[in-house]
């Protein structure tokens, strides 16, 4: 810890930092930022960009920036402020990480953070002709009454260059040319898996770019977090990406015991896990459902279906619902299982590894499946760092469709290890933590909590003032960091591949736009 | 077996002995053309309804299960459910062009159900190069699909229409040199000779290897020409919404659905006219009981019969595979199917020759 103390500080003067946080905490001022972040990257190996929080201080904007180093798995997070609150201004990182691209467009969109060097300054989610910046404090939600016409200007874009003197000059610019053949596709459209929506621009059935349009299921559920009670908030971590609804609500409890420093009782844990790979299994095998349908091989998807239906009637059993279960809760599980519960497990456990084989004859081997989908929409490891994919997804960077196969048997194996340890534990237990407070107050300051969810990195930060509702609460989402390859994997593919291709990163769209 | 030209023969010299020839001609015109159509129709309700429980079957559901006993009826109210859609016509379009693509779909495909064997004596017209016919009219279709595509005035569409274009164009040579290998064997391009042809034994199995590369092959390359699974790139739904008829509605949609489905039926009467016999019973040389026992059955039910198995492979390899992309679609057509379809035809064209085939 106090190493990296003396590093930054010998990277940049001007940065003060704080090691007594969960995380190493640099605060550096706007100007020295961008040396500072390509020191970090290049002599510290801090080659993950996790997250870009946007902040509003009610006296200054700026972002929280979470680092991630991939050789020691170090995190350390820096605050960066605006100088001036008028016109909020940052220097872009996109040149050193290119996750940031969608990062610093979110941002922008809700806090006005103008991104200089950033390469397409547009909004990310909200329409172009929205008034004022929806996450500020100061921000009035009557500004924007319904529009009932179309927005115009989608193809116009900007971006802001700061000359030798630090003038920064804003400079327009087009999304395609005039002459490109684009193609619409979406937001209903039956392989976009929820409401999105893809332009490409074609050169005979040759894509040679991707511009993707998000939002129009955006909730604005982090700015809704922030008039709610912590256990209210628990609600929301599971209608964002609602296949890894357990493993979101599970991240969301996790940070917030951390920062009440609750202790959650071992059978807790052990059913929460159980609940997560269920819940990753049923995730995958939707996936897999998907991916086959896209290709056109139908029956592969009912096949899926067919076993997704055990773990769903496991849920029901235990949690009351088939979708959304709000099972965990702060402290523990809501109740405790089934009695049926090991059995159940235990049998769809026998019935999808048996029937993952009958998946492997169907589509693994078939000649058209193996063709339509090596070489496709590759991902170098470089990329997948640079651009922070994780999961299944990051993991693979070619066959990311035998990743999740091979997950899914994974997933088989730990479940049928925690049966065991549940079944030694007896039928009924502790199942939450005696003491929870019935009104939780956070201690003033801020806490991040990462997890594996189904399609990768799922991240949450909870900035509190000690009151009863946090400051700022923010989703670091896998799905919207895997919307920004599409444009680079799909590049000089075919039409057809970009199918593919956005199936096998297999992202859920309410995870995206949050 | 009953030979359904005494019928036929029946009728034509009961309306010669009671009216003009031009006028019994004109009527047997209009019967033949009334009895095709109620046909028609009732044969694309039976294989939509097929189509549903056998895909229901491979995907572990019922399939329709509702309206009638075992679904029965849902055809039928789905039909009536088309009829009463609006047709939209959009901004922009040829409007000519857009209203004829769906007829000049249904013409192409009506014209050769029309060559059909359906029986003894059960034929329209046996002309001496009815496989030729066959195949010219079955290729007036991609011209509607082109103009269907052409005339929506919509990106999907084109794209739709030019797969299909391409696909099509490359896949009738195909089919055609698998025609013609077995034109070879029969020795006769007219419909009926082909089928009598069959009389010992089917050119599945007299043909040697070459009969069975050119069934296979000819088995791709329909699967191609009719637009359907693993090849329905033309409409690919996930793509391209649905491809060359996204734009269309109402009875229009419904044309080309129907003749999407008659073709498959198409297909699967050629296919079985000329690999399994057309109506022909199944006869093993020197079983007479057997052999008897066949003959008792019907004619149509034979052709239907072989008609609707080779069909249930068509569904089933449709319901299995995913959909190729369209640079593997080209490279299958060009690079293996009709390279090793005309080495096939010169091979047969020695069997025949050498007289080496069985029964010659």
């Amino acid at each position: 810890m106090a190493e990296i103390d003396n590093k930054i500080t010998q990277l940049c003067p001007q940065a003060q930092v704080d090691t007594t946080g969960e995380f190493p905490l640099v605060t550096v001022p706007d100007a020295q930022w961008h040396d500072l972040a390509r020191a970090l990257k290049t002599q510290l190996h801090y080659d993950v960009l996790s997250a870009v929080v946007g902040m509003d201080w009610t006296d200054a904007y700026g972002c929280v920036y979470y680092l991630t180093n991939t050789s020691t798995h170090e995190l350390l997070h820096v605050k960066v402020t605006c100088a001036d609150r008028e016109n909020p201004r940052l220097h872009s990182v996109v040149d050193l990480w290119p996750v940031a691209n969608f990062q610093e467009r979110e941002v922008y969109d809700f806090y006005g953070i103008v991104f200089v060097g950033h390469p397409d300054m547009r909004r990310m989610f909200l329409r172009n002709d929205w008034v004022g910046y929806p996450l500020r404090k100061d921000y009035d939600p009557a500004s924007n009454p319904l529009r009932l016409e179309d927005e115009t200007g989608e193809d116009y874009t900007c971006r802001w260059v700061e000359d030798e003197n630090g003038k920064v000059t804003k400079v327009d610019g087009k999304v395609f040319e005039d002459d490109e053949y684009v193609i619409n596709v979406g937001p209903q459209h039956p392989s976009t898996h929820g409401v999105m929506r893809y332009r490409a621009s074609l050169d005979g059935e040759i894509i040679k770019k991707v511009d993707v349009v998000s939002g129009y299921i955006h909730r604005g559920i982090e700015k809704m977090c922030e008039s709610l009670t912590y256990p209210q908030m628990l609600l929301y971590t599971e209608r964002m990406d609602y296949m890894a609804a357990h493993i979101n609500r599970h991240c969301m409890c996790m940070c917030v015991e951390k920062a009440l420093g609750l202790e959650v009782p071992r059978r807790a844990e052990l059913i929460r896990l159980m609940m997560d790979e269920l819940m990753r299994l049923s995730s995958h095998l939707l996936s897999y459902g998907c991916l086959t349908m896209d290709q056109g091989a139908t029956t592969a998807f009912f096949y899926g279906f067919r076993e997704r239906e055990l773990i769903y009637d496991i849920f029901d059993r235990t949690c009351g619902a088939r979708m959304s279960m709000s099972y965990s809760t702060i402290g523990g599980v809501v109740a405790d299982v089934h009695e049926d519960f090991i059995k159940d497990v235990r049998h769809a456990c026998d019935v999808i590894e048996k029937n993952l084989k009958e998946y492997h004859k169907l589509f693994t081997g078939n000649v058209i499946a193996v063709n339509r989908m090596t070489g496709v929409g590759i991902l170098t490891k470089e990329d997948a760092i640079a651009y922070d994919i994780t999961g299944p997804s990051g993991r693979a960077r070619m066959d990311r469709y035998m990743v999740r196969m091979k997950e899914m048997e994974q997933c088989i194996k730990i479940l049928r290890q925690a049966c065991d340890k549940l079944e030694a534990e007896g039928i009924q237990g502790e199942y939450c933590a005696p003491k929870v407070p019935k009104v939780m107050k956070l201690p003033a300051g801020h806490w991040y909590q990462q997890v594996e969810a189904s399609r990768g990195a799922f991240g949450v930060y909870i900035e509190s003032d000690g009151n009863t509702k946090p400051v700022r609460v923010h989703f670091q989402s896998p799905c919207f960091n895997l919307i920004g390859v599409v444009d680079l994997t799909c590049k000089d593919n075919m039409i057809a591949d970009l199918i593919t291709i956005t199936a096998s990163l297999d992202f859920v769209i309410p995870d995206i736009d949050r | 077996m009953f030979d359904f030209g005494i019928v036929t023969r029946w009728i034509d010299d009961l309306l010669n002995s009671v009216m003009p020839g031009w006028l019994s001609t004109t009527i047997e015109c209009v019967l033949v053309a009334v009895g095709l159509l109620v046909l028609y129709s009732l044969i694309a309700i039976f294989y939509i309804f097929y189509e549903r429980k056998v895909c229901g079957w491979i995907q572990c559901r019922l399939g329709p299960m509702r309206v009638g006993k075992w679904g029965l009826l849902q055809v039928f109210a789905d039909v009536i459910k088309i009829l009463q859609k609006e047709l939209i016509t959009l901004w922009n379009t040829d409007k000519f062009l857009f209203k004829l693509a769906p007829y000049l779909v249904l013409i192409a495909s009506m014209l050769t159900f029309a060559c059909l064997p359906w029986g003894k004596g059960l034929q329209i017209i046996d002309m001496n190069i009815g496989v030729f016919f066959i195949v010219a009219v079955s290729s007036i279709g991609v011209l509607g699909i082109l103009l269907a595509g052409w005339a929506s005035n919509s990106k999907y569409t084109l794209i739709g229409a030019m797969r299909s274009g391409a696909q099509m164009i490359s896949y009738e040579l195909s089919c055609g040199i698998s025609i013609l290998t077995i034109v070879c064997l029969a020795g006769t391009m007219s419909i009926t000779g082909i089928v009598e042809a069959q009389q010992d034994g089917w050119f599945l199995f007299k043909g040697h290897l070459p009969a069975i590369l050119a069934f296979i092959i000819y088995m791709i390359a329909a699967n191609a020409e009719n637009n359907r699974g693993p090849f329905d790139l033309p409409e690919a739904e996930h793509e391209l919404t649905a491809g060359y008829h996204t734009e269309y509605s109402g009875i229009h949609f419904g044309f080309f659905y129907l003749a999407e489905y008659l073709n498959l039926f198409i297909v699967s009467g050629i296919a079985t006219l000329l690999f399994l016999g057309g109506w022909m019973p199944l006869h093993i040389p020197g079983w007479e009981g057997f052999n008897a026992v066949m003959d008792w059955i019907p004619s149509v039910v034979w052709f239907l019969g072989k008609a609707f198995f080779i069909t249930f492979i068509f569904m089933w390899i449709r319901w299995s595979f995913p959909r190729v992309r369209i640079d593997q679609m080209l490279a299958l057509e060009w690079r293996y199917l009709m390279p090793i379809g005309l080495v096939n035809l010169v091979v047969m064209a020695i069997i025949v020759t050498q007289g080496w085939y069985f029964g010659a």
